[in-house]
């Protein structure tokens, strides 16, 4: 492997980990103050792809069409957290693990029914096409480099959040002990509608990225929520630092043994080791600690 | 009547009408009714666990997988006794417990859930990336295995020896919860504490309830190969392990045979709503919110209660929360 090989598969790694920690944001969030493992995450990340390919076919403009799709999920996931999510958080897990898997089913099969089973594609902004060398003789697409941008902006919006404003003092201390935070008269009901819908937009946000690199179709978020699970056991639930480490974990680690692993093992060995390296790194965490590297909580 | 009496003869009339199917004289029935008996077995696996162990687990199609999976890769290479073949997938089954278990049991509650989703996963790619075995398409066996000679291609035989099957992993598995190890593991499922307390190793019972579940699930996944004489990822996917998660609790977790009847109503449902749409699943997914946010009990449950032959619970005693132990 050439150093310049190295250095593009670093930078695809990381905006792949910033991809997965957009997501692992609001699991994990979620998570931490509701108590509720939400399966339906994947679905709002595949639902933020649609909406964007739809309002960009309306509108023309991205500048226009990203805001409306975001709004467009935040809208869906309010209605989900009052409709569906709120009368999970007091049952236990198996309730919710099923609710939120029957929401994944509805949404996979209500994409097919508005917008057919044929894939979408979704093309990359004009103002962000092309390379740029990163150094001499190394050209890198822009649009990787925007959506790591992205994320990145998002992550540090996120930490200013929780810990300088008055919401991420609540989360903070929701995190820790809900019974007492609406015990001092805080609208708890609010919160968590606020948490869900601002996991849920970091997640629409993921899915438009995703979107001209993939392509928007039916079930395109249930990889990623699965990877997104993965991330999460390794930088342990309920801890947002937990979710960055181990999204750039997994998404490193992800990328190089896309390239590695078959060049190193023959392709058929090679493809299947690729398939199982991120859960090896998962059981490796797994044996080092049972609650991940950054645990919050237990169970 | 007593309770117990009316429950024997329900019990007794479920499996004549069972036996009766095949009378019915229409293949497509008979190749229904084995359907619903695979994936009743598969979901009895998954109900040993969420019922009685009060383990949740998202990945019991990784083991159905596997065993379908070493009786096609079997079959293919041209070994079809069935009575090697189907003990040597459910042996392989077990085999991926060992290490999935071992890694999985190490955590609870949600993450348990999350890992075992996890390596089920994992599972799935490697199964894609078998290029020699049709990869993400899968491949045929060439026809069914042979069981002692007997050749399974008749569809009413293939459909006793699986109802057979049933029912004797069902009388092995009343068996396993009425023992002693079956006390134990339910009382991990109230309370893991108080049974280490006692001097129960919470562990040890937990790993080898999962491995006689994946034992069983790799039974139905070499059940299911042999069904459709056709294999792919498909059977591994993540929406399987879901969906038999669904079937307990349509049937009513806890009880072994509510499960194949949830085995049944999905099946059912998804047979007779794809005669008017193809979107079924857009029924299907809130109609698994409501039965979780709505309705307390199971089909088996309300059953039972119609026939009068449920369980009056002693006066004072607390029903477990299902699922929640922790």
């Amino acid at each position: 492997m050439t150093f310049a090989l190295f250095v593009v598969q670093l930078f695809n790694g990381v905006q792949f980990g910033m991809m997965l920690f957009l997501m692992a944001v609001g699991v994990t969030l979620v998570f931490g103050i509701m108590r509720v493992i939400n399966l339906a995450h994947g679905s709002l990340f595949m639902v933020g792809g649609y909406f964007l390919v739809e309002s960009y076919q309306d509108t023309g403009s991205y500048w226009l069409a990203v805001p409306l799709a975001l709004a467009g999920v935040i809208a869906v996931a309010a209605v989900l957290e009052i409709l569906v999510l709120r009368p999970l958080y007091d049952r236990g897990h198996l309730d919710q693990v099923l609710a939120t898997f029957g929401l994944t089913l509805f949404f996979n099969e209500a994409v097919v029914v508005i917008w057919g089973r044929v894939p979408l594609d979704l093309n990359v902004p004009s103002f962000l096409n092309g390379h740029v060398a990163i150094f001499s003789g190394v050209n890198y697409p822009v649009y990787r480099l925007a959506i790591t941008a992205v994320a990145m902006v998002c992550g540090g919006l996120l930490y200013f959040v929780i810990a300088h404003t008055r919401l991420g003092a609540l989360i903070r201390a929701g995190s820790d002990k809900r019974e007492i935070v609406a015990a001092l008269g805080v609208n708890i009901g609010l919160l968590y509608t606020a948490v869900f819908a601002l996991g849920a937009a970091l997640a629409g946000l993921a899915g438009m990225m995703t979107g001209p690199l993939l392509s928007v179709e039916s079930g395109m978020g249930d990889p990623i929520l699965i990877l997104t699970l993965v991330v999460i056991v390794i930088g342990g639930a309920g801890s947002v630092r937990g979710a960055l480490v181990g999204a750039l974990l997994v998404g490193v680690l992800d990328t190089f043994s896309r390239v590695m692993l078959p060049r190193l093992f023959g392709l058929s060995a090679g493809t299947a080791l690729v398939g199982m390296a991120d859960y090896v790194l998962m059981a490796g965490v797994l044996v080092y600690s049972r609650t991940g590297l950054f645990a919050a909580h237990r169970g | 009547m007593p309770r117990l009496n009316r429950r024997a003869l329900l019990y007794l009339a479920l499996l004549l009408m069972a036996l009766a199917v095949p009378l019915y004289g229409n293949v497509y029935y008979t190749r229904f009714a084995t359907q619903i008996a695979i994936y009743g077995m598969a979901a009895l696996s998954v109900d040993l666990l969420l019922g009685y162990v009060g383990l949740i687990t998202f990945g019991q199609a990784a083991f159905v997988g596997v065993g379908a999976y070493v009786t096609g890769m079997l079959t293919v290479a041209g070994i079809d006794d069935a009575l090697i073949v189907w003990p040597a997938a459910m042996l392989v089954a077990v085999a991926f417990a060992l290490v999935i278990g071992a890694l999985s049991l190490r955590t609870e509650g949600f993450q348990f859930i999350m890992v075992t989703l996890a390596f089920a996963q994992m599972v799935y790619y490697i199964a894609q990336s078998l290029r020699s075995y049709g990869g993400d398409n899968g491949f045929t066996l060439g026809g069914r295995d042979a069981l002692a000679g007997m050749s399974l291609a008749n569809h009413t035989v293939f459909y006793y020896v699986v109802l057979a099957l049933l029912v004797a992993v069902m009388a092995i598995a009343f068996r396993v919860v009425g023992s002693e190890f079956g006390m134990v593991i339910r009382g991990r499922r109230d309370n893991e504490r108080r049974l280490a307390a006692i001097g129960f190793p919470p562990f040890a019972y937990k790993y080898a309830a999962f491995l006689i579940a994946a034992a069983i699930a790799g039974l139905s996944g070499a059940l299911m190969a042999n069904h459709s004489s056709f294999v792919s990822p498909a059977i591994l996917s993540w929406q399987v392990s879901g969906q038999l998660l669904a079937m307990v609790i349509l049937g009513s977790p806890g009880t072994l045979i509510g499960p194949v009847f949830g085995a049944a109503i999905y099946l059912v449902f998804q047979q007779v709503l794809s005669d008017y749409t193809d979107h079924w699943m857009i029924f299907f997914g809130p109609l698994l919110v409501a039965r979780v946010l709505f309705i307390k009990e199971g089909v088996w449950g309300l059953l039972l209660r119609a026939c009068g032959a449920h369980e009056v619970p002693a006066p004072g005693a607390v029903a477990p929360d299902r699922g929640a132990a922790e």
